[in-house]
């Protein structure tokens, strides 16, 4: 099997060539409107989440991404010569996104999702490609990746799971879907954090938008498996990804947090269209799932749900009893999505960390609870919050805690 | 009655177990360093210690500290005998209302009990969870600067 | 105020009470005290001459400092400490005219019974009025004193030397000041000429002495009013109305009357509050008051969006305030820009508090306000009581920063002490409360126009200012919020403005510099479209932003340094220096300019008048996101007579880190009925991560110059300083405040 995969490999790798068409163009070659588009087309991609540092230089790179088979460092796109795109072409540029493949030939992992960018409209790719040549070069030497399967068998990953191709939009589908869809497909990548993936690191394609799991967090299910207690309308899921917030179901945390800022800066219209798209794919199902009628008689609750309930009198109730209206009020938990999900993490980086706007941004605001609340008091709060929505309860919530508090210390 | 742990003490005090600690500190405890700023852990202004950790005491119920140490500004030392990050506060000069000190004191004991050595950038983000509005901060930090070194020597010395 | 930790037996204060069932060897203060008593005859006709300062108003010696029998000092000043230091540097004064140590003296600040009354604090006059007064009526005290000494002790007064409060003889005899003073000795008219002590002896003023008040500040003393308790003390929450002029519809409070802790429920037309027995109770019982109350929405606010363009069709009255040459003759190459300042707001770490008590027919109001005497006439009016029965003692809140909601909540303790007699009734505003109802630093448009000649000069200057006024403050009871809403509501007073030299919106609208045609005009907006007044420095935050971005962009035009075409056009030389200093500091000359990185230049002298200030910092813009990284901010400040150095540092330091969020992040924001800014989360303000690298102030001395006023100086030239900045590191020139990054990525560009 393995000679096989090796032999699949070598016959992959010949096939791919180094592109060498001279020196890419001067950054006064890119007209002023390419480059704006470029930058709205990157906001949309949220490219800077991925490719910058903690504390780094936008798009110089150096942001680690997990993955099941090791870590792999977002590359440097500014375009400095010896560590970034600086000597890219637009055809090594096009071919990297279409095709996942890089400029020495080599396959690129798909932690970069080049499955969802290979859907880009040519000249989408050369706005892109203008917007980033015109970035500030940074020097930045990006860390080394520390995946531990070799990029030939990116080849074999590639033949089952990669379908390159550009996004042919259905002509019988309303004009404002077919944008979201392309959107949100090509460079929102959304599928890359809420379906669920294979062993193999591949999303699922029958399980499309089920759910995923990203950096600690979990992307919740956008289609007919959604527990969102409210139904989510275009208008509040334009109003969440363009501003962070839709006043009836979340403000946006986690890597969330990034989409929704660089979605700020993106014309209206787009939003909207994939917000349009993003509820459409709930539209198979009735919308919210109905939840399961709450746990009644006071008979079965377990002392952490006396607890949980007295702590959330105590800690939460102040503010979270009396609806986003009031002075100080909060979403309604019997609103909130978080309880709802198919695992505690969520709830537990919010409660624990706080929703926090950035220096000078203007944003709702969650305070942290890490020190206030002891583990114990976070389980069994978190246990109350999951009791009160309905859902079976979590398993491993005490682990789930103190993995959150490693992951921040 | 609930019994607290307030900067060393056993303390009884009579009040609703959903009060926040904040209140019961200036209230029931007639303590003046926690000062009400926003009672939405905004601000920071009412930032004690718990068990070693810098909580707003604004949003911290009393029913959830059980037995863990308390300690406010009034427990780091006394206007007669200062402890190492009052009296760099006064070195340094840094306040100027001086409202939002305390809180400020509280933030950079915690980190500096954590992490004696840590580094301008770090004090910068750990502190900026707690906001003054005078415009103290260089003072601010200045002085976190110099309790760090009188901690550090004070360690070395014993 | 003195030291409020001694103060907790004697609350009410009452210290000169005391003193006076103390006996002789204590002066009797010679104006209104509690209980009433009757104004001393007023000794012989004061002096040929104008008295100095506050003395103008308050000739009587007696009434600022008081020798007790002890030797101990008492110094009156009707100014109060609002963190700025004021109390330190007035008692480093009077401790060196009068020879005594610092701790020797107490000091009493704004206290409607016992000080003199200064009016506000404010303006950055606290120095000038009342440091000066103290300074003279100390070193007046002092000669007569000596006089005193020299006759009982049989010695020439040049033969005596003072020291640590007494005079002493060659021989070694020795006269404390305690046993010096009796009767009415101190009991005089000041003179226009004061003999002041030696500058080449001075050991307090010109010093860094430390502030009297931190030590207590950082070891939980009872340091603010909302530190203070009173036996017997209850605490209330008012409701405030969702918005401007919204009618109370329905108020079923029933069900709150029965909540634990609920002492009772005061509803005067819009004005409704709950007094309970503890603080948390109160607050909970507010929500549910809130809750049980309906409200009819208000006339709609006019939109964010186009607020400039509004405020500028609104009726204005136009004075010309300056107009010099004949601008129309002035020829060359003509630039024109417009600046805008949206409503910012005072936003006080602490929400605004107070304490009131009535009993045996007079009430006492321990408040922050910044004016306890325009105030108390305002409660006055407000529950129709005399002047004599009402006293409002001030007690430190957060720093205000101008008129914030402090004379709201001493409004609001005063009702609902008057509604629970005898008991002390503690008002705390809510963070949201004080957020959506304090009055705003106004929205201003500010447009400049002027010409160079070919020499690179400029030879005309014109400017027009828009803007409402800058002070509501109390003085009448409609200036207060509760009074505004009260069942029999009191109107908003017609606003004023503030004349020239001073200024209100026009203030630093005249710009310093030596322009042969030059013409301002004010343009005095009536309609306030949100509730406004006096935030640090006034019109001079948004008209030294107007003027000294301009300046840039003539330079810029001019192909001159920024630095030597200010110079160019500055005749001081204490401007000059100023603007050497901090470019020299700097290193301007020797700038290296980089990728998205550049340098900024500004130079103001506050109010023309009060303290000089040059600022330089360089920053780097990050395109992508439009934040500012502000480097080193290089600052040179005099302010004449420099009493506390470092309380000038301290005072610029804050006023350049608060002048940079201002100019960074801060705007009001509203909805169609009602302030949507209401905590830090909508508002947001500068934090640790944001602040510059470093900030250099140097202050250049000058002993024996008048006090120069310092409190506000910095608060514009950091805001042009920072835009000018940014303007050089990415060609970006920004006209609208605040320089959100929002703003700069636009202006960038992708």
């Amino acid at each position: 099997m393995l000679v096989l995969l090796c032999a699949i490999a070598g016959a992959a790798c010949s096939t791919r060539t180094v592109i060498d068409s001279g020196a890419p163009a001067a950054t006064t070659a890119f007209p002023k409107d390419r480059i704006a588009k470029g930058a709205t087309l990157a906001a949309i991609g949220d490219c800077a989440s991925c490719h910058t540092a903690k504390d780094g230089k936008p798009y110089a790179g150096g942001f680690p991404v997990s993955t099941p088979f090791g870590t792999v460092y977002g590359t440097n796109l500014t375009p400095d010569p010896a560590t970034g795109l600086g000597r890219w072409s637009e055809a090594e540029f096009r071919r990297a996104l279409r095709e996942g493949i890089g400029d020495h030939g080599e396959h690129l992992y798909p932690a970069f999702p080049y499955d969802h960018f290979t859907l880009l409209h040519d000249d989408d790719i050369g706005a892109l490609y203008a917007f980033l040549m015109t970035r500030d070069p940074v020097r930045n030497e990006v860390p080394a990746n520390t995946v531990i399967v070799p990029r030939a068998f990116v080849a074999v990953w590639k033949k089952l799971y990669f379908h390159p191709g550009e996004f042919r939009a259905d002509p019988s589908r309303d004009p404002r879907l077919v944008r979201g869809e392309y959107l949100a497909e090509s460079l929102g990548h959304c599928g890359a954090c809420h379906t669920p993936r294979n062993k193999l690191g591949a999303e699922k394609k029958d399980e499309a938008y089920a759910g995923g799991e990203v950096g600690g967090w979990h992307a919740p299910a956008l289609n007919a498996g959604s527990t969102s207690p409210a139904r989510w309308t275009a208008d509040a899921m334009t109003a969440y990804l363009s501003t962070g917030i839709a006043d009836d179901h979340a403000i946006a945390a986690g890597p969330m947090a990034g989409v929704t800022r660089n979605l700020g800066h993106v014309p209206k219209d787009d939003v909207e269209a994939i917000a349009a798209y993003a509820v459409s794919l709930n539209s198979g199902g009735s919308g919210a799932r109905a939840a399961p009628a709450r746990r009644a008689a006071a008979g079965d609750r377990a002392d952490s749900d006396v607890n949980g309930a007295r702590i959330y009198a105590g800690a939460c109730g102040d503010c979270h009893d009396r609806g986003r209206a009031a002075d100080g009020g909060a979403l309604p938990l019997q609103l909130a999505i978080a309880p709802t999900l198919p695992v505690p993490s969520n709830l537990i980086h919010i409660v624990r960390d706080g929703i926090v706007p950035q220096a000078g941004e203007r944003s709702r605001w969650m305070p942290s609870f890490a020190g206030t609340l002891t583990d114990a008091e976070m389980t069994d709060l978190v246990t109350f919050l999951r009791a009160n929505s309905g859902y079976p309860p979590w398993t491993g919530v005490p682990a789930a805690v103190r993995e959150a508090k490693q992951a921040r210390e | 009655m609930i019994e607290l742990n307030i900067n060393g003490r056993t303390q009884q005090v009579d009040a609703d177990p959903d009060t926040p600690l904040l209140y019961v500190l200036r209230g029931q405890l007639g303590l003046n360093g926690a000062k009400f700023g926003c009672g939405l852990g905004q601000c920071g202004a009412c930032t004690v210690i718990v068990d070693g950790n810098a909580v707003f005491s604004c949003i911290t119920p009393i029913s959830a500290l059980g037995t863990r140490a308390v300690r406010t500004v009034e427990g780091l030392g006394t206007i007669d005998n200062p402890g190492p990050m009052q009296r760099a506060f006064i070195e340094e000069q840094a306040a100027q209302c001086g409202y939002c000190i305390p809180g400020m004191m509280m933030r950079a004991q915690a980190m500096l009990e954590r992490n004696p050595n840590v580094s301008e950038a770090e004090i910068r983000k750990t502190m900026g969870v707690n906001l003054c509005r005078c415009g103290t901060h260089m003072r601010i930090l200045k002085a976190v600067g110099r309790a760090a070194n009188a901690m550090k020597s004070a360690k070395g010395s014993t | 105020m003195t030291n409020p930790a001694d103060a907790d037996a004697s609350f009410p204060p009452v210290l000169s009470r005391r003193a006076f069932l103390a006996g002789s060897g204590a002066l009797i203060v010679s104006f209104a005290l509690w209980p009433l008593r009757s104004v001393a005859q007023a000794p012989a006709a004061p002096a040929a001459g104008e008295l100095p300062a506050s003395l103008k108003k308050t000739p009587l010696l007696d009434a600022w400092i008081r020798i007790n029998a002890d030797g101990s000092v008492t110094v009156f000043t009707g100014k109060a400490e609002l963190g700025q230091g004021v109390t330190t540097a007035l008692q480093q004064i009077a401790a060196e005219q009068l020879s005594v140590p610092m701790n020797r003296i107490a000091m009493i600040t704004a206290d409607t019974g016992q000080t003199p009354d200064e009016g506000y604090t404010a303006g950055s006059n606290s120095l000038k009025d009342s440091g000066t007064a103290i300074l003279n009526a100390s070193a007046q005290v002092r000669e007569i004193l000596l006089t005193q000494a020299s006759q009982r002790l049989g010695v020439a007064p040049e033969r005596l030397s003072v020291r640590d409060g007494a005079f002493v003889a060659d021989d070694g005899r020795r006269l404390g000041y305690g046993e010096l003073v009796a009767g009415q000795l101190l009991h005089v008219n000041a003179q226009p000429q004061s003999k002041l002590k030696d500058r080449a002896t001075r050991t307090l003023m010109g010093k860094p002495v430390a502030r009297v008040d931190i030590p207590r500040k950082v070891t939980g003393g009872v340091a603010y009013v909302q530190d203070l308790r009173l036996p017997g003390m209850v605490h209330a929450r008012v409701v405030r109305p969702p918005s401007y002029g919204a009618k109370l519809k329905t108020l079923d409070a029933v069900a709150v009357a029965k909540l634990p802790g609920v002492l009772k429920i005061v509803r005067n037309g819009q004005f409704v509050a709950v007094i309970a027995s503890d603080e948390y109770k109160a607050v909970r019982a507010m929500r549910a008051l809130a809750d049980a109350a309906t409200w009819e929405a208000a006339p709609a606010l006019p939109p964010q969006a186009g607020i400039h363009d509004h405020l500028l069709h609104l009726a204005s009255q136009d004075t010309v305030i300056r107009n010099a040459g004949d601008i129309a003759a002035a020829a060359g190459t003509t630039i024109e820009a417009t600046y805008r300042r949206p409503y910012q707001m005072h936003g006080a770490i602490g929400p605004s508090c107070a304490v009131a008590q009535f009993r045996n027919g007079q009430l006492s109001v321990w408040t922050h306000s910044q004016g306890v005497f325009p105030l108390r006439a305002a409660i006055a009016e407000m529950v129709a009581m005399p002047l004599d029965k009402l006293r409002c003692i001030h007690m430190e809140g957060a720093g205000c920063y101008g008129h914030n909601g402090a004379d709201d909540a001493a409004a609001d303790a005063a009702l609902l002490a008057l509604a629970m007699p005898d008991t002390p009734v503690r008002v705390q505003l809510m963070r949201e409360q004080e957020h959506s109802w304090e009055p705003y630093g106004p929205a201003m448009i500010g447009k400049a126009r002027a010409t160079l000649d070919a020499g690179g000069r400029i030879a005309g200057w014109q400017y027009e200012v828009w803007s409402n006024t800058h002070s509501m403050r109390p003085g009448k009871a409609g200036h207060l919020a509760a009074a505004q809403v009260l069942a029999t509501p009191f109107a908003i007073p017609a606003p004023q403005g503030i004349p020239q030299p001073e200024g209100g919106g026009d203030r630093n609208a005249i710009p310093l510099y030596a322009i042969p045609n030059m013409r301002i005009t004010h343009h005095f907006i009536a309609e306030m479209p949100l509730r406004v007044s006096a935030l640090r420095a006034l019109g001079a935050y948004a008209n030294i932003f107007a003027t000294e971005s301009f300046a840039d962009e003539l330079a810029l035009a001019a192909k001159a340094d920024p630095v030597e075409f200010r110079l160019k056009h500055l005749d001081d030389p204490r401007a000059q220096d100023v603007i050497r200093s901090a470019a020299d500091r700097f290193g301007w000359s020797a700038f290296q300019r980089a990728r998205n990185r550049g340098r900024g230049f500004a130079f103001a002298r506050y109010k023309n008048l009060a303290a000089y200030c040059a600022i330089a910092m360089d920053v780097e813009v990050e395109r992508e996101t439009g934040e500012v990284k502000i480097g080193r901010v290089v600052v040179a400040v005099d302010s004449g007579d420099a009493v506390n150095p470092d309380g000038i540092r301290n005072q610029i330091e804050g006023g350049i880190v608060q002048s940079l969020s201002w100019t960074l992040f801060e705007s009001v924001t509203w909805d169609a009925t009602r302030i949507t800014s209401r905590d830090w989360s909508g508002y947001p303000i500068m934090r640790f991560p944001g602040l510059p690298q470093s900030i250099d102030v140097a202050v250049i001395d000058r002993p024996g110059q008048p006090f120069l006023g310092t409190g506000e100086a910095a608060q514009g030239p950091a805001s042009a300083a920072l835009a000018n900045a940014v303007a050089d590191a990415t060609g970006a020139r920004i006209r609208d405040l605040p320089l959100d990054r929002a703003r700069i990525k636009a202006a960038i560009g992708a």
